[in-house]
């Protein structure tokens, strides 16, 4: 449970706790400090709850449903006192708002506290312009840049107008139509790991239809995804750089991409 | 059980990586999914009530498989009542059985069969062979895989996974008279010449059904070659054999189905050829066959019905939809399924008619990305129903036991806050010696990544790592 000494004055602010995601801790901690200063821009007051770990989205699309459960279940106890539950990730919100109440269906009480906390649970971006009505100011970026559509935010939850709307206020940044957006990349979660070559083929077209673009930069919503495509770039040798678009939007977008040092 | 594809052992991953190596059948995927997604696009723009059509359909297909024995027994009635024979097959082998009796018993030699699923899914075409009746395939593209000595790849194009140079190198070694067969038209022309006779002289005739109408007794087929009808027609026997879940109610529900699905399957507004066959000939009537049989086939569909995680399959009108859009169909094709339905409605399908253990590969060799679902014109939740198979495998002891032990491992670590804090923080490190610059060549625990891609290092410490010194410093408020 959050510490009520850490609660921040309330004000008409609303609580939101960021659940920052186990890819971005351990592999981008900018994307969580992008993702607080953004929120934080948005006039709220945001707590990131210590008792966080993974959202359990490998367990139940392996097939391990109990697994699943136990892991939605501390994610629930640990996030449902807040106004909302925001998340840098199509992937990992969809988990919470679509396949807890799935994962936990045969356990009523906690079904519906599932079901609370998904009414409260918000993708980082749509969060920002549905709910908070927020756009950026200032910032700046002269760069070309394409956008991937991760599926999971795409068709379970509607991201796609969102992103759209917070880039084209960003001063200088020239956007480009990316053949097959709406297409999967190939990660999957495990998948890229359980059929590797499959997935690797998926995302060789997916990475030769980014290069046709002409982009400087590929932006998506979606950590893991980013990091399966600036993988395959990377090793085709090619110089598009990946950011996480609230990275962009944080005025992070000079600084180092995905896979990139600093 | 006699389906052809059973008859080779497949192991998943060698056909996978066979397939990936083929860049012949690379460009057929290419050439035909690209097109059909193309067109199907086009053709919703021009069908704007698509969405309500997709509604109804999917209320329509709920319906049935919610009251079929109702629909079932009015639709033997009504067939019994137009003069055709009912017969009823619980699996594949009674229902080849059947068929072959029927064949007997009209002194058949030769039969002329138009395309369809079902009876590829019951190995009509093996028992047929075993039985010693030849048969003539009357589909196109079902010729070309008879010559090829092949099973089809798609539901709707059977023959995709070949280029039309190799159809053509096929006909010239097959064909009598196989004149200018590099060019599409000509090698139409080949097989027509080759086969018309043979349509013609045939003694029974075998058709699927895309739909049964139980208001009438009569099966709808639908073709863009006319074969089904050279089928039906000139024998003096025709032989339906169609899935239990084929039923519509009525005329008007057909109607509403037939737009969906040839829309979804082609992007045309509605096939060349849709044929409503109801009885034999009449008195009177300038054509038909003698005798019409339709054999209704279960074969595993009533354990559907009654599994909550499967029933929903039944909606399904064979439109090929998903595989088109599907990404892994696009890169390994229908044959690494290893199964009469590929795709994602076969990757559903199999494990139901075949057994989860034996197509345990198949509901994991997918990215739950869900494209398949957005396009299905029946509004078929793939994704959840895959889902369903993984957890099904997971309880059975199918999951690997090497990732049934990293997951456990993971999950006894995630569900402890604090020593997922410190794991976390000594793996970012860890992870750290094998980079070069900001990336990573090659990971050991992860060479399924880097086998094929950099993996970007990552930041020297966690994200919960760096706040807490942050909030210690008072960088971040309050």
């Amino acid at each position: 449970m959050p510490d009520p000494r850490e609660a921040p004055p309330r004000g008409d602010r609303p609580r939101v706790a960021l659940f920052v995601t186990c890819l971005a801790d351990a592999i981008r901690p900018r994307l969580g400090f992008a993702a607080l200063q953004l929120l934080e821009q948005a006039g709220c007051a945001v707590e990131v709850p210590r008792a966080q770990t993974c959202c359990g989205q490998p367990a139940f699309n392996s097939g391990d449903t109990a697994g699943g459960a136990a892991l939605a279940r501390r994610v629930i106890a640990a996030f449902e006192g807040y106004d909302h539950v925001v998340v840098p990730s199509g992937s990992c919100a969809g988990m919470i708002r679509s396949h807890y109440r799935e994962a936990l269906a045969d356990d009523p009480a906690w079904r519906r506290r599932a079901e609370a906390l998904a009414a409260r649970t918000h993708e980082l971006l749509s969060f920002l312009v549905d709910v908070r009505g927020w756009r950026p100011e200032g910032v700046a970026l002269a760069a070309s840049a394409t956008y991937h559509d991760s599926c999971s935010g795409l068709r379970e939850l509607g991201v796609l107008a969102q992103p759209r709307a917070l880039l084209r206020e960003v001063d200088g940044l020239e956007m480009r139509p990316l053949a097959g957006n709406d297409v999967c990349c190939g990660f999957g979660g495990t998948f890229c790991v359980k059929y590797p070559a499959i997935s690797n083929a998926i995302v060789g077209e997916k990475a030769a239809a980014i290069e046709a673009t002409g982009a400087d930069l590929l932006l998506g919503g979606d950590l893991g995804c980013l990091m399966n495509m600036a993988g395959a770039l990377h090793r085709r040798g090619s110089r598009v750089r990946a950011f996480h678009t609230a990275e962009v939007l944080a005025g992070m977008g000079d600084g180092p991409a995905i896979g990139e040092e600093g | 059980m006699a389906a052809t594809h059973a008859d080779k052992v497949h192991v998943f991953k060698e056909d996978v990586t066979r397939a990936l190596g083929d860049a012949t059948l690379k460009l057929a995927i290419d050439r035909t999914t690209v097109t059909a997604e193309r067109k199907r696009a086009a053709a919703l723009v021009d069908f704007p009530e698509f969405a309500e059509a997709r509604r109804r359909g999917t209320a329509i297909k709920n319906h049935v498989v919610a009251n079929l024995d109702h629909y079932l027994e009015q639709f033997e009635r009504n067939a019994l009542a137009s003069g055709a024979h009912i017969h009823w097959a619980k699996d594949a082998d009674e229902a080849c059985a059947i068929v072959i009796r029927l064949c007997r018993a009209a002194g058949a030699r030769s039969v002329t069969r138009a395309k369809s699923m079902l009876g590829e899914e019951i190995g009509l075409p093996h028992a047929l062979a075993e039985a010693g009746i030849e048969r003539v395939e009357t589909d196109l593209a079902e010729h070309i895989i008879q010559l090829a000595g092949e099973t089809p790849s798609h539901i709707i194009w059977p023959a995709l996974h070949k280029t039309r140079e190799q159809v053509s190198e096929l006909f010239k070694a097959a064909h009598r008279d196989p004149h200018k067969v590099e060019e599409v038209e000509a090698m139409v022309e080949s097989a027509r010449r080759e086969l018309r006779d043979r349509f013609m002289n045939a003694d029974v005739g075998i058709s699927g059904a895309n739909f049964l109408l139980a208001d009438s007794g009569a099966v709808c087929t639908v073709t863009n070659e006319g074969n089904a009808e050279l089928t039906t027609t000139p024998p003096r026997v025709h032989i339906v054999t169609a899935g239990i879940e084929k039923l519509v109610p009525s005329m008007a529900h057909a109607m509403a189905m037939l737009r969906l699905l040839v829309r979804s399957a082609t992007g045309a507004d509605l096939t060349q050829y849709t044929t409503f066959h109801t009885g034999p000939r009449r008195a009177g009537d300038r054509d038909g066959p003698e005798e019409f049989h339709i054999v209704l086939v279960d074969n595993g569909r009533s354990r559907m019905l009654a599994d909550h995680g499967l029933r929903e399959m039944l909606r399904c009108i064979r439109c090929g939809a998903c595989m088109n859009h599907c990404v892994v169909y696009r890169q390994i094709g229908g044959h690494a399924y290893g199964a009469t339905y590929p795709g994602p409605m076969g990757a559903v399908l199999t494990p139901a008619l075949e057994g989860v253990e034996k197509a345990k590969d198949l509901p994991h060799a997918c990215t739950l990305n869900g494209r398949c679902q957005e396009v299905c014109p029946v509004s078929i939740p793939l994704p959840t129903l895959l889902r369903g198979w993984r957890d099904r495998s997971w309880k059975e002891g199918l999951v690997p036991q090497a990732m049934r032990t990293g997951l456990g491992l993971w999950r006894f670590v995630a569900e402890r806050p604090r020593l997922y804090r410190l794991g976390s923080a000594v793996a970012v490190r860890a992870m750290r010696l094998f980079r070069r610059g900001g990336w990573i060549a090659s990971l050991p625990l992860a060479k399924s990544w880097t086998a094929y891609r950099d993996m970007p290092a990552p930041a020297g410490r966690t994200f919960m790592e760096q706040l807490r010194d942050r909030e210690r410093q008072g960088g971040r408020q309050p």
